[in-house]
């Protein structure tokens, strides 16, 4: 090859990479301007919509959403899918509240049981794909989702439980100022993962498994235990999105969490990861959170009809997917 | 048709992707009845002039004549439609389905049309008759996915035939088949030449489009240079014209002094697969690994590399026994096993060179469990500029690297992971000329610096170029081995075929 030749290849090179980072960044931006623009619009059509309560209401909706969302981030990263988080929630917070109140324990090893049982449950997760070797993670985690919600309805005869210890309350309940400890909850939780996913190998591997099972298999990468640590840690944010909701409304019920995987999913999907696996960004799957709580709210303030709502969250999880498939198409026609 | 018995006549075909011109002015040629080669290293053009003939690409000048046909562009449909058929590297065939239902998928014979009823007697019939007249003993009832790739080519060729095409493209159709294979599919090529279809022939192997083909179009960087008859041209001359400069020596072979044992496998066995597998490799040694497609080498590979388990054995690795279950306990043992898919096995193609060269052991990279992205990227900065990997930076996702320069990707993850047995499995296929000599260059530094190579081609001049010591494997057995000195393509071809050495 001339070196004429040679510089005009860099140079294809060069455009083709910077065409396919452009894109992305277009994307990202895009979804950003249609948040804004949906703010927008919902201020217009509500005048309560920018009202300080309501904005904190959206928040710490979204708080809860975020923090599931990030379990839901990791299973979708690895190309899988955690169909079990708002069933997982709601047991975990049963555990949880029998603990409390049944069973009297101290305050702090209530939220340990909370936190245990949604580890536990995601683990549960993590070993039917790897150890059963059950087709794919939707049908592992389907199964947890029914099995779950079966025991949280069994565990108290469907009975809420009520009335916690302010230990309980705290992430849910209080605020510093005028910020929800919630909030700041959030921001640790997605920093702290942002430095997992970027500045860990652990958190690298996850992309290698999303990307290639197989390459990263033959690279000596432990791809079975990258996926049920994936699976425990979506199990572990499920239940302490659920303790976040727990202090917030100080009970626990077995139909808590109902369609969470739905908005999490959606969030995900919006916030730019691929389902094809191995494409994503933590800080983007915020921006989608918070896209489906404006939505939501919106929708609430303006008195929409709730199978209205629930039919437009479906719409938008659709229209997310097929722009992710038209994505990965352009970023795959590239040679 | 056109004067002279001419099908297909490209004029000035030219084609435009945003910063780059991918085909400048392409003419070419393509008499009824002939094998035609195009040839070209890879980013020549060669894929994107075939994609512009089976309609997937629009020109943006130039034209395609077609039988005296003036097309300024075509769609697939319409280029399936005039008889045009193109035979991928991946094939496209459905593997639950019958061969018969397989060749006239989306072209059925029906018993009624309009009450969507096959006729699937005729068919089967059809189907036989077809695969009869190609001389090829495939039962029409037979699933495609229990055939060899070979055998799933000819189904394809049969619906091409089926079609009515006039011109099929095949585009690197020996790359995954035997020799064997590869004969029996230029026996149906010639059978089809006399029928009076026209092939376009691509293809790497300059021996196979010597063979077998009448004339050929040679592109370089886009362009077409040269348009000869096979009858007054020399391999070497093609080759100058592809790459535009003289290689002198296609295997650049160095001979490196021979050491200890460092790999010493004894008696692997893995039920239907592997037969009491046994063999040394030296430091220093390049050991290559012969046979038909099939003939268990690369399940050997996999078996000593934790990549497939096995049933018993012993493996030695520099003198001490190691137990490897897992790629990690190879990793760790100081085995490097470089697979023959890279792109699905081998790369992340979605992640960036950065990300692929340093993913083995990652966490070398960092202190107290923090990844430092620096000294990922100046490692793999480095190794890569030490390759020469023609790379718009770290950041450039592999996918989007020529076959060659993924497989300089794949090498440098390897030489980074600090071992001293590698395992190449078709290291060279599928990427050009240049790319080639500079992969067998890199081999023969590893073992001047003292590594252990295992070498497992198709391609028997490459073996036979660039091992010291050939092993070669018959249905998962060890039926031969010859020094580089005593090594022929016919004691390789006996030993393959399942007869034993006499010694």
């Amino acid at each position: 090859m001339s070196n004429e030749a040679i510089t005009n290849k860099a140079s294809e090179l060069k455009a083709d990479a910077k065409s396919g980072a452009m894109a992305e960044k277009l994307y990202q931006l895009g979804v950003l301007l249609s948040l804004l623009l949906l703010c927008a619009v919902m201020s217009v059509l509500s005048s309560r919509f920018l009202s300080f309560d309501n904005l904190m209401n959206v928040a710490s909706q979204a708080a809860v959403s975020a923090i599931v969302s990030i379990g839901m981030f990791l299973a979708i990263l690895t190309a899988g899918i955690d169909l079990s988080v708002g069933s997982v929630l709601a047991l975990s917070t049963m555990m949880m509240g029998i603990a409390s109140d049944h069973w009297g324990l101290n305050p702090y090893i209530c939220i340990l049981v909370c936190l245990g049982t949604g580890a536990l449950l995601g683990l549960a997760n993590g070993l039917l794909l790897t150890k059963l070797h059950l087709p794919h993670p939707f049908i592992s985690t389907l199964g947890m989702q029914k099995m779950a919600r079966g025991i949280a309805l069994f565990v108290t005869a469907a009975a809420p439980i009520s009335m916690f210890p302010d230990e309980i309350q705290f992430l849910g309940n209080n605020s510093v100022g005028q910020v929800p400890v919630s909030f700041i909850l959030v921001g640790i939780l997605y920093a702290a993962m942002y430095l997992f996913l970027t500045r860990t190998s652990t958190g690298r591997y996850i992309y290698a498994v999303g990307g290639n099972k197989e390459a990263a298999r033959l690279s000596g990468i432990k791809v079975n235990s990258i996926l049920n640590l994936v699976y425990v840690i979506s199990g572990f944010t499920a239940a302490l999105a659920g303790l976040v909701l727990a202090g917030r409304v100080n009970a626990v019920y077995p139909l808590a969490g109902l369609d969470y995987e739905t908005d999490a999913i959606a969030a995900v999907i919006i916030g730019g990861a691929s389902f094809f696996g191995g494409v994503g960004s933590i800080g983007n799957t915020i921006i989608g959170v918070l896209l489906i709580a404006v939505l939501r709210n919106g929708l609430n303030l303006l008195n929409v009809d709730s199978a209205f709502q629930t039919f437009a969250i479906g719409a938008v999880i659709v229209v997310a997917v097929a722009v992710d498939v038209l994505r990965q198409n352009v970023m795959k026609s590239g040679r | 048709m056109l004067a002279d018995g001419i099908l297909l006549k490209v004029e000035g075909l030219t084609k435009r992707f945003p910063g780059v011109v991918a085909l400048d002015g392409v003419d070419l040629e393509a008499r009824a009845g002939e094998v035609h080669a195009i040839c070209g290293e890879n980013g020549a053009g060669k894929s994107t002039l075939i994609k512009m003939l089976t309609g997937a690409y629009t020109p943006d000048s130039g034209t395609i004549n077609f039988e005296g046909q003036i097309y300024h562009g075509l769609t697939p449909r319409k280029a399936m439609g005039v008889g045009i058929a193109c035979i991928y590297q991946e094939l496209n065939l459905i593997p639950h389905l019958s061969v018969a239902e397989n060749i006239f998928l989306g072209r059925e014979i029906y018993l009624a049309e309009k009450i969507n009823v096959l006729d699937r007697k005729q068919m089967r019939e059809k189907a036989a008759e077809l695969l009869a007249d190609l001389g090829l003993a495939i039962s029409p009832t037979a699933r495609v996915g229990t055939l060899g790739v070979g055998h799933q080519q000819m189904i394809e060729i049969c619906r091409a035939m089926w079609s009515n095409a006039k011109l099929i493209i095949m585009d690197e159709p020996t790359s995954s088949l035997s020799e064997k294979e590869a004969d029996d599919l230029f026996r149906v090529m010639a059978q089809m030449k006399a029928r009076g279809v026209t092939i376009l022939f691509i293809s790497h192997r300059l021996d196979e489009v010597r063979a077998n083909c009448d004339r050929v179009t040679v592109m370089r960087d886009g362009k077409t240079v040269a348009r000869v008859d096979m009858k007054d041209s020399s391999i070497d001359e093609i080759i100058q014209l592809m790459v535009g400069r003289n290689i002198q020596n296609k295997y650049p072979k160095q001979r490196a002094a021979h050491g200890d044992v460092v790999l010493k496998v004894n008696k692997l066995n893995r039920k239907g697969v592997l037969h009491d597998v046994s063999f040394e490799l030296r430091a220093g040694e390049v050991l290559g690994f012969a046979g038909l497609v099939g003939a268990g080498r690369t399940e050997t590979a996999r078996a000593i590399t934790g990549a497939d388990p096995y049933d018993s054995g012993n493996i030695e690795v520099f003198g001490k026994p190691v137990t490897i279950r897992t790629p990690l306990d190879s990793i760790n043992a100081g085995i490097a096993f470089l697979t023959e898919n890279r792109k699905e096995q081998g790369l992340i193609l979605i992640q960036s060179v950065a990300f692929n060269a340093t993913i083995v052991n990652m966490h070398k990279y960092g202190t107290n469990g923090w990844l430092s992205l620096k000294r990922v990227r100046d490692t793999a900065q480095k190794i890569c500029a030490e390759m020469r990997l023609k790379t718009s930076g770290m950041e450039m996702p592999v996918g989007k690297l020529s076959g060659g320069n993924q497989q300089k990707v794949v090498i440098a993850k390897w030489l980074l992971s600090k071992s001293r047995i590698f395992i190449f499995d078709e290291p060279t296929r599928g990427i050009d000329v240049g790319a080639k000599v500079e992969v067998y260059k890199l081999i023969n530094q590893l073992v001047a610096d003292g590594a252990g190579v295992i070498i497992i081609c198709s391609e028997m001049e490459e073996v036979l170029g660039m091992a010291d010591r050939i092993l070669v494997m018959h249905e998962g057995e060890i039926t031969g081995e010859m020094s580089r000195e005593d090594a022929t393509q016919e004691k390789i071809m006996y030993a393959a075929s399942g007869f034993r050495q006499a010694s």
